[in-house]
């Protein structure tokens, strides 16, 4: 059994501007102690999703199952979930210094989840735990950093502060949203390094959020590429890169700098900008900005099939499943599908 | 000094002392001479208030002694002040500087704890309607919409006319006239306080609504709620003697400054000290209350900068004379 197994996951925001279908229908798996990464431009649900599944969206319509060990996460009432947040499932944010509270001690925020979840816990305890975890994720000098205020901490620091109260508890998941977007490039390795690290000590399984493909290279087993609250393509981190399917996936891959090969060549970026959610285009929700998009694409949607090669790779798309990679030869392919 | 002389461990010795957020405002209020006056009056007028009954004791008048013999002239009017009676005497004779004194007790005391009251129950009301939203939110706040639009007086009048005049009524009526300034403020604040990603994050680790209300919003509603309350005890001193002026509110023989002046407004042609000191003392208090509440704002919010700033001015000056300086 799948530690997390999410099913038909849909959320909705009623607005008064429409129905905002943030998720679609988002199905994944995550196992025991895996790095699972979810990728995928702003808006593309992937955030939404997270969150919809651990109850912090109030406002959102949700429907589907997020089977946590067993137990339907989108049944249990606030009380249930507020128990598992934090002690079963711990979440890193994206910005380490709105994430802290300014007013209020980093150790007296770490130890809050000793207090929060296990009010038996000693102040004396929780302090020497809280010194623990700070020395664990690399703060130098945890015994008198503890005392320090989030604004005595550089940005690095704060995000390390923020995965040790992640640890506290020992969860079997964590969910990192976006975890290096706010730090410096060297930051960022030091931090996803910290992150893989602590993982495998403690076999903790993650879902790594981000939009950034050379954050997945390093950590991710599995990736999830999202385009428009719908999974595009599912592959192992190798598949993915070598061998995309989606013409979504092949577009944020030849956009990355140094893809393409050539020096000082140009990017290729993917014309276009992300459809808006409460009028979501039909079929495949990418056909409008697809090179390769074929009358079918605007008229059905495509279903997540197994594409040649298997491992696990998935894609939603109409184009032939031979065609994968990056070479000219999956471009000739590609494009005599859409001559067909 | 060469350099070698400077001792390394001299230098590791030096610490950075992290100043909190009080100390800060502290600073910044020590060097604000108005304010600093202004709370060395409300101190004093404190004090004095503590301790009327010492003073009584010590030049032997009670407040509702009536000195017949010396108090009052042949004519019965009240006596000017004299080395005996510091503000004179009433109109029955008894010592007006003792009575202002004892006047105070009552005020303060209805400034003060109709006030914390109305803090108490204002932060409680904002924080649920601005926290939990919808309902609770909608209900409460046409709640306060009632109570900002009633009219105060005639309410007064209502609850003493069933309750009958008190202390207790008076602070009453204050409370639940206040409290909705209160609760409007912490409900917007609350608003967006909510909204901030460190409580996001509390939920994220499992904090419960009643954590997350009282302690990760909550301390960040203090300055407002500090500055708002220290506005608010001056206008509760003004609407106790309005209430008190009336009758409606503290019972005399009991002095409190809004009965000294009712009483007073038949004399004020004979006897200036009748009416001038109880009226000087409200106003000394309420202005010094209310200085006192601007230079905390001040203190404790640096950021907003009153038209025609002391300090600003001051910076200019300071500006101008170092130029002068340079071009000399």
């Amino acid at each position: 059994m799948s530690l997390l197994e999410v099913t038909d996951l849909k959320v909705t925001f009623p607005t008064s501007d429409g129905l905002v279908q943030a998720v679609r229908g988002l199905s994944f798996t995550v196992d025991r102690g895996r790095t699972l990464a979810i990728v995928g431009e702003s808006g593309s649900g992937k955030t939404v999703s997270t969150q919809a599944i651990l109850g912090l969206s109030p406002r959102a319509d949700i429907s589907g199952t997020a089977l946590f060990e067993g137990v339907n996460l989108l049944q249990l009432d606030r009380e249930q979930l507020r128990r598992i947040r934090g002690a079963e499932i711990s979440v890193v944010f994206q910005d380490p210094l709105t994430s802290l509270h300014p007013l209020y001690k980093v150790g007296w925020q770490i130890e809050e989840l000793f207090r929060v979840h296990q009010p038996g816990t000693g102040r004396a305890e929780a302090r020497k735990r809280a010194i623990e975890l700070l020395g664990l994720v690399g703060i130098p000098r945890p015994d008198r950093r503890v005392d320090d205020y989030p604004h005595q901490f550089s940005g690095g620091m704060r995000q390390r502060a923020m995965i040790a109260m992640s640890l506290a508890l020992n969860p079997k998941l964590i969910v990192a949203d976006e975890p290096t977007t706010a730090l410096d490039a060297t930051v960022q390795a030091q931090i996803l390094e910290l992150i893989g690290r602590v993982q495998a000590e403690f076999d903790i399984a993650l879902i790594l959020i981000t939009h950034d493909l050379g954050v997945v290279a390093g950590i991710a087993d599995e990736v999830l590429v999202m385009y428009a609250g719908l999974v595009a393509e599912r592959a192992d981190r190798r598949t993915l890169y070598y061998r995309p399917h989606h013409p979504y996936t092949k577009g944020l891959l030849e956009s990355i700098p140094g893809s393409t090969g050539a020096r000082g060549g140009r990017l290729r970026p993917i014309p276009g900008s992300p459809p808006s959610l409460i009028d979501i285009p039909s079929g495949c929700a990418f056909h409008p900005r697809c090179p390769y998009a074929m009358p079918v694409c605007a008229a059905e949607r495509p279903p997540l099939a197994t594409v040649t090669g298997g491992g696990g790779h998935a894609s939603a798309c109409w184009l032939p499943h031979e065609a994968v990679g990056l070479g000219p030869e999956a471009d000739a392919l590609r494009l005599r599908a859409k001559e067909a | 000094m060469t350099l070698t002389e400077i001792r390394p461990d001299a230098v590791t010795d030096r610490t950075i002392a992290g100043r909190s957020p009080l100390q800060l405002a502290w600073a910044r209020i020590r060097t604000d001479k108005v304010a600093l006056v202004s709370g060395l009056t409300v101190v004093l007028l404190c004090a004095l208030a503590l301790a009327a009954p010492l003073i009584a004791a010590w030049n032997g008048h009670d407040p509702d002694e009536q000195f017949r013999d010396t108090g009052i002239t042949a004519q019965g009017l009240p006596i000017a002040p004299n080395g005996t009676f510091w503000f004179g005497t009433d109109r029955l004779g008894r010592d007006l500087f003792i009575r202002v004194l004892y006047g105070a007790r009552v005020s303060l005391l209805v400034g003060v704890v109709a006030t914390g009251l109305a803090a108490l129950v204002g932060v409680v009301v904002g924080l649920l309607a601005g926290y939990y939203g919808g309902v609770i939110d909608t209900v409460l706040s046409r709640l306060m919409d009632v109570v900002l639009s009633f009219p105060y007086l005639i309410f007064a009048i209502a609850v003493v006319s069933i309750a009958g005049p008190s202390l207790t009524a008076t602070i009453g009526v204050i409370a639940f006239y206040s409290w909705a300034a209160i609760a409007r403020v912490v409900r917007g604040q609350t608003l967006s306080l909510k909204e901030r990603e460190y409580v996001e994050a509390a939920r994220s680790i499992g904090c419960g609504d009643l954590r997350i209300m009282f302690v990760d919003i909550l301390p960040n509603l203090l300055a407002p709620v500090i500055v708002l309350t220290t506005l608010l005890v001056p206008a509760a001193i003004v609407f106790e003697s309005t209430l008190s002026y009336l009758g409606l509110g503290i019972v005399p023989p009991t002095p409190s400054w809004g009965n000294l002046l009712s009483e007073a407004q038949g004399f004020y042609r004979v006897a200036y000290w009748y009416l001038g000191f109880p009226a000087a003392t409200l106003l000394l208090t309420t202005l010094a209350f209310n200085l006192v509440g601007d230079g905390i704002r001040d203190a404790i919010d640096p950021r907003t900068e009153r038209l025609f700033s002391r300090r600003r001015r001051r910076s200019r000056s300071r500006s101008l004379s170092r130029s002068r300086r340079k071009g000399a």
